[in-house]
């Protein structure tokens, strides 16, 4: 087949001048086959088996960034979730694990480890909640280490036990990272229905039912679809809709390609590609500034639900054609920290919690990088937790929370978390206590809706 | 997969437009014998754009070593030499 001139230089600017990238190579890990009942051996046992699977992720990926000229951001890694695997550590062995799976990152040059996990969504086991307590202090000591935590799903309900445990984790986690801005937290996600193969951090794990080795590939483009729909500025609503579809297919095709080429040279099965939306801060990379294109003046301003409920449609519509395996969180991502439209838009007070919690409806994350301040309650992270894990119960999809209570700032500061994560404007929460709802604990039950069979 | 596994190659060469620049990539290909198949030129935005669809079949090594017989030209002319395997353009314009 003959290679027409058009494409070839469409796809040069995409790189160029619209930031295309490929996200993340992520590389799925079972680590069941490394259970043992003494620590040091189970240490030994994951660091081994993570270090000779992703030993060619860096370079296949170098190589393919090379071959196909798009760049490839990161190389990551997801495991079985931590707790799955334990037999009756201690929260003190928990920290020494996190550290193991920090050595084995390190040494594999990759920029992310995500797994660090426990889903208790129904109940929890005496080793998920001594997981869950070593969280603190694993997230500070580590540098390439996520975690996740499972609180409610759409069958189960919602494990309130576990979300006031989060609530004081979280404040606790922010606490014992104070000296690094309380970057602890920004490593730490809290789940409604999460997706098992999932590439993107700080959700990453390898769910259940994934095979031993996997290859997950997750694209991004906001500035692509940006760009795209600057060229149409009189184009209607359904217009609209059809070029961010268009856009989709095409960075949905790119992923897929190094998906397939990524899990064929280092011999996994090839998983999922995850079509999300996702920002940097990169200008022109954000997702806010899509919606104000569609036609808000400021992200948050009455529409902007509306309009991200039409984008995040039309990139899974576009995606879904593009291939067949599209799967983890697909959709757009909102997170403040890591997208400047989102920033400037808070900073000018145009956009509050509440509001993103509205627009986490509609589009596939939750409230992600939000930071508030350093005083606010357990029982108010608790209660901002559970809303979003029953938007996701009810609507049957994810919503994730990954908050941050930063120690020492108040509402109206700006903290810097450097690099990929960005940096944050405190944003303002109720002053109104959650207190008497958390304390209840017990577990909301799930909705008729879970009973679909 | 549907991944042609061609030998060929696309190369966009952007830059300032100035003297030269043609004959001495040509020269470069020619020497690592590297055959031309489609080659097109135009000034976009004010900047000399060439995309050159070649064959790398009788040409010893990968992509990445040719790339690097490049890397003096870029500098001494001030250009961006991108050299990508056609896969990425079928598989992202076409089904």
């Amino acid at each position: 087949m003959g290679l027409a001139l058009q494409e070839i230089m469409e796809t040069i600017r995409m790189v160029e001048m619209e930031n295309l990238d490929i996200r993340t190579v992520t590389m799925g890990i079972s680590l069941k086959d490394c259970a043992h009942p003494d620590v040091n051996i189970f240490k030994k046992n994951i660091y081994n088996k993570i270090t000779t699977k992703a030993a060619d992720l860096k370079d296949v990926a170098d190589k393919i960034q090379r071959e196909i000229g798009i760049p490839i951001i990161n190389r990551r890694i997801s495991i079985t979730p931590i707790a799955n695997v334990g037999v009756k550590y201690s929260s003190a062995d928990y920290v020494e694990i996190a550290k193991t799976l920090d050595e084995a990152a390190k040494k594999l040059g990759i920029d992310f480890i995500g797994g660090f996990s426990a889903l208790v969504h129904k109940g929890m086991t005496p080793d998920e909640q001594n997981l869950i307590l070593s969280i603190p202090e694993a997230l500070t000591v580590t540098e390439r280490v996520c975690g996740s935590i499972s609180v409610a799903t759409t069958k189960a309900g919602i494990n309130m036990d576990a979300i006031s445990l989060v609530g004081e984790t979280i404040v606790k986690a922010a606490d014992n990272s104070k000296h690094i801005n309380s970057l602890a937290c920004a490593k730490l996600v809290v789940f409604c229905n999460p997706p098992e193969d999932n590439p993107f951090m700080a959700g990453a794990f390898h769910g259940e039912g994934e095979p031993d080795v996997v290859i997950n590939v997750g694209v991004s483009g906001p500035g692509v679809v940006l760009h795209a729909l600057k060229r149409y500025p009189d184009a209607d609503l359904g217009e609209i809709a059809n070029v961010i579809k268009k856009t989709a297919f095409k960075i949905t095709r790119a992923g897929e390609l190094v998906g397939r080429l990524a899990a064929e040279r280092l011999g996994a099965q090839f998983g999922i590609i995850d079509l999300s939306l996702a920002p940097t801060n990169a200008t022109g990379d954000s997702v806010a500034e899509i919606l104000e294109e569609i036609g808000v003046e400021v992200c948050g301003a009455p529409g902007t639900t509306a309009a991200l409920a039409l984008m995040n449609d039309a990139v899974k519509k576009g995606g879904a054609m593009a291939t067949s395996y599209a799967g983890g969180l697909s959709g757009a991502f909102i997170p403040v920290s890591e997208d400047n439209g989102m920033i400037a838009a808070v900073e000018k007070g145009a956009l509050s919690l509440s509001k993103l919690e509205a627009m986490t409806c509609v589009c596939s994350v939750g409230l992600d990088m939000i930071a508030v301040p350093g005083d606010t309650h357990p029982a108010t992270i608790a209660g901002v937790i559970a809303d979003e894990a029953a938007i996701g119960m009810i609507n049957k999809k994810t919503t994730a929370v990954r908050i941050i209570p930063v120690a020492g700032m108040k509402a109206g500061d700006m903290v810097e978390f450097g690099g990929l994560l960005g940096r944050a404007p405190i944003m303002e929460v109720s002053q109104y206590s959650s207190e008497k709802l958390v304390r209840r604990g017990g577990r909301i039950p799930a909705p008729i809706q879970a009973l679909t069979n | 997969m549907e991944q042609t596994k061609g030998n060929r190659v696309v190369i966009s060469v952007v830059g300032q437009d100035q003297k030269g620049i043609i004959a001495k990539v040509t020269a470069i290909l020619a020497d690592k014998n590297v055959n031309i198949l489609d080659i097109s030129q135009t000034i976009m935005q004010g900047f000399f754009t060439m995309v050159m669809v070649v064959d790398v079949k009788d040409y010893n090594g990968d992509i990445d070593s040719l790339a690097t017989y490049f890397k003096p030209l870029e500098e001494e002319m001030g250009l961006k030499i991108r050299l990508q395997h056609e896969d990425i353009f079928n598989f992202m314009h076409r089904i």
